[in-house]
């Protein structure tokens, strides 16, 4: 944050132009009632608009009339957000992007160029013509350096293109927006790989995707068909054939495989000569021993346990 | 390389008009109302079910803050907030799905406020992206001419749709100073909580998401969760914008699935790097706010967002700002600390203060002009300010510091040993600061 404060000479008055005191209408609309205070941006912005780029008192305090605000409450919105110029900006107003992805690519060079023709930063030159400012990262990184010159963003720049740039404007000349080495957005420069299937673009990806939602609907349709015919033989079979009233299920300890009970029908010892020969061992007794012996003695069974099986 | 039939941004170049009929003939709008007449609860659970993670930064979950919304109106309106302000350092993904395919992102404006219950969606775009600003109004006007959004909309679920905008400031991407300022205020961020789903945009619930999110949301539906959780990496999933600046050869914007490495984004879509692979130094993956990481641990890494926190980094924004070995790293760290001091909005003072201090500290680093016990000292500072503020701007300006400190300590010191050699060179100066 930086200490901005408004210019020393300001005009007598401020008011909307009948055009844009419809628009600000508008604008006041996109809010609910007594939210006419969030329009308070656009109704700035479109001030300095109309005021040759930078925002004198009078509009500060005609639009706080207009929204019903404190004044105090539109001055601190106006020294907040940094692109209000509080004071004077020439004709053609460049904001260069001096962030470190436009700096990477060679955004000095640009500065440069601004220092040796129109001078140090925030002066405007003699004719009134020009003025910069170095501002933060203007979120066109892959169109590395670039300038903002009044609405429209300049891309792509050497030294030598923002040179001639400026001699048009200069001159009044017509200037090409976006980038200036002839690519036409952010795309790899005449290297695109992407996005060449015509298919993209021929309409037959419209209703495509439908077929997905058929299929499932149609999984979905069967499945309860399928679903309704079993209930129904089951049924039928029930009605047919009673069932005693007795669970299905066994209990959890008849289910148990290695039961002594199962050990002696298959024909075995009911407890395994392992298992007998570990209880028997005095020196895996869960007794009064450490903790870790305890941890050891646990381990052992367990491996036995693993290998028996 | 994603099949161009798997990407969802078909006009991401601009090669085609961004104009409704050709947004139609690109898949957009098509079964819009189908797709709300599955209900809330089935929009809501198909989000979550793709794994879309943020495309802002933070990599939350997006169909669980969607979910967050309260399921019943308790007498208050419910808003979607779009976050369009784009302003991280490296980034410029929003920018092209404003222009060039705006209608995918007003559909989606559409999904997810019928999602949440919400009738009314504010579209906050910065304050620079005027023929942006100007693109998307217009794509609305269309919709709105379409009847595709309105107040009897053929969607029947009345909607409407504002653009608004804001006038420069950062900190205004934040979530709740994007609040702020939308109520004419400055962009200072709330405390939370309560949170914006409780309480957000004039007191009402509020969900805000970014472009990229919400832009997504109708294909995604469309084509199915099934299909975007199959691209990419498990918990990383999907395909992404990734936004390639600095030292490669030719700097682009591209659509890729989330998970390829470094070095397959940087041959197959960027040309390779300036000056050969050799002549990697260090890349910075995922915005200004993230710590950068050195060449020889990005070359091979995953652009995802579990990999690059392992690398202590973090996704991010999907913002590749790629640095050779020309780059003085010191003095584009230094530079970025610059940023943030412009962009602390003053609220927490170990933030306001903080900023201001490590930039100048740095900038003497850069030079030489200190004490090698000052780099402990700022590494100190950064955790000092880092988690003692209210928003993650504090975060956001420790961080490249730390990571700077981390991996290039040996450059600080042998400018510091430089110097001190020969305490009346002429510092270079090629990372010139505007003046303050």
């Amino acid at each position: 944050m930086s200490v901005r404060r408004l210019a020393a000479q300001q005009p007598e008055s401020f008011a909307f132009s009948p055009e844009n005191l419809a628009w600000a209408q508008t604008q006041i609309a996109k809010f609910p009632a007594g939210r006419q205070a969030s329009a308070v941006i656009p109704l700035l912005w479109r001030a300095q608009e109309q005021h040759d780029y930078w925002l004198p008192r009078a509009a500060i305090e005609y639009v706080a009339k207009m929204l019903d605000m404190p004044v105090i409450r539109v001055l601190e919105v106006a020294t907040f957000y940094t692109m209000f110029n509080l004071s004077p900006v020439g004709r053609y107003f460049i904001q260069l992007c001096g962030t470190t992805p436009c700096r990477l690519r060679g955004a000095d060079d640009i500065v440069a160029v601004c220092k040796s023709r129109i001078g140090e930063q925030s002066t405007v030159t003699a004719d009134g013509m020009f003025s910069w400012l170095e501002v933060e990262c203007l979120g066109a990184c892959c169109n590395a350096p670039m300038v903002q010159i009044n609405n429209d963003y300049y891309e792509d720049l050497t030294p030598e293109s923002f040179n001639k740039l400026l001699d048009d404007l200069a001159a009044g000349r017509p200037v090409q927006k976006g980038p200036q080495n002839g690519r036409h957005a952010s795309e790899p420069e005449s290297a695109v790989k992407t996005l060449q299937d015509p298919a993209l673009y021929d309409g037959s990806v419209v209703g495509a995707w439908k077929k997905r939602f058929e299929e499932e609907e149609a999984r979905a349709r069967q499945a309860a068909a399928d679903k309704e015919a079993a209930d129904r033989a089951l049924a039928a079979q029930a009605a047919a054939e009673p069932r005693p009233g007795k669970p299905d299920a066994t209990r959890p300890q008849q289910a148990a495989a290695d039961t002594p009970a199962d050990r002696v029908a298959a024909g075995k010892a009911p407890v395994a000569p392992t298992e007998r020969a570990k209880a028997a061992d005095p020196a895996k007794k869960l007794s009064d021993k450490p903790t870790s012996k305890l941890k050891d003695a646990k381990a052992e069974t367990g491996k036995s346990d693993e290998s028996k099986g | 390389m994603l099949h161009d039939r798997d990407r969802i941004f078909t006009n991401l170049y601009g090669l085609q008009s961004p104009g409704l009929e050709a947004a139609k003939m690109r898949g957009a709008w098509d079964g819009t109302k189908f797709l709300l007449e599955k209900g809330r609860d089935w929009i809501v659970d198909e989000m979550k079910k793709s794994g879309l993670r943020g495309r802002g930064g933070a990599g939350f979950p997006t169909g669980l803050k969607w979910s967050f919304m309260p399921k019943q109106s308790d007498g208050r309106p419910h808003y979607l907030v779009v976050n369009a302000d784009e302003s991280e350092p490296g980034t410029c993904k929003d920018r092209e799905i404003m222009r060039h395919d705006p209608h995918l992102l007003i559909e989606g404006c559409l999904i997810a406020s019928f999602s949440m219950g919400a009738n009314a969606c504010y579209i906050y775009i910065r304050g620079e992206y005027i023929a942006e600003r100007e693109a998307l109004q217009r794509a609305v006007d269309e919709a709105y001419a379409a009847n595709l959004v309105g107040k009897n909309n053929v969607h029947g679920w009345p909607f409407d749709i504002y653009v608004s905008h804001g006038a420069g400031a950062y900190i205004c991407g934040e979530e709740t100073a994007l609040l702020e300022s939308l109520e004419g205020k400055k962009g200072m961020p709330r405390l939370k909580p309560p949170f914006p789903a409780n309480m957000g945009l004039y007191g009402c619930p509020t969900t805000v998401n970014n472009v990229e999110s919400i832009a997504v949301a109708g294909t995604i539906l469309r084509r199915g969760a099934a299909w975007f959780a199959g691209i990419g990496r498990p918990n990383n999933v999907g395909t992404k914008l990734f936004c390639v600046s600095g030292h490669v050869n030719k700097p682009c914007n591209v659509e890729e699935a989330m998970g390829l490495t470094f070095r397959e984004l940087i041959d197959t879509h960027c040309g390779g790097i300036r000056g050969g692979w050799d002549n990697l130094l260090a890349v910075i993956p995922g915005g200004s706010s993230v710590p950068l990481v050195p060449a020889e641990q990005i070359a091979d890494a995953y652009m995802d967002f579990d990999t690059l926190r392992n690398l202590k980094s973090g996704l991010g924004t999907a913002a590749v700002i790629v640095m050779d070995k020309s780059t003085d790293i010191v003095r584009a760290i230094a530079r970025i600390s610059y940023f943030y001091k412009h962009e602390s909005c003053g609220q927490c003072t170990p933030c306001r203060e903080g900023t201001g201090w490590m930039w100048r500290v740095l900038n003497r680093m850069a030079e030489g002009r200190a004490q090698k016990r000052e780099i402990d000292m700022l590494l100190e500072v950064t955790t000092q300010v880092e988690g003692h503020t209210i928003c993650a701007l504090g975060d956001a300006a420790a961080w490249p510091v730390q990571g700077l400190i981390r991996h290039f300590r040996h450059e600080i010191e042998k400018r510091i040993d430089d110097y001190s050699a020969n305490p009346h060179s002429e510092p270079a100066s090629a990372f010139g600061v505007a003046a303050e």
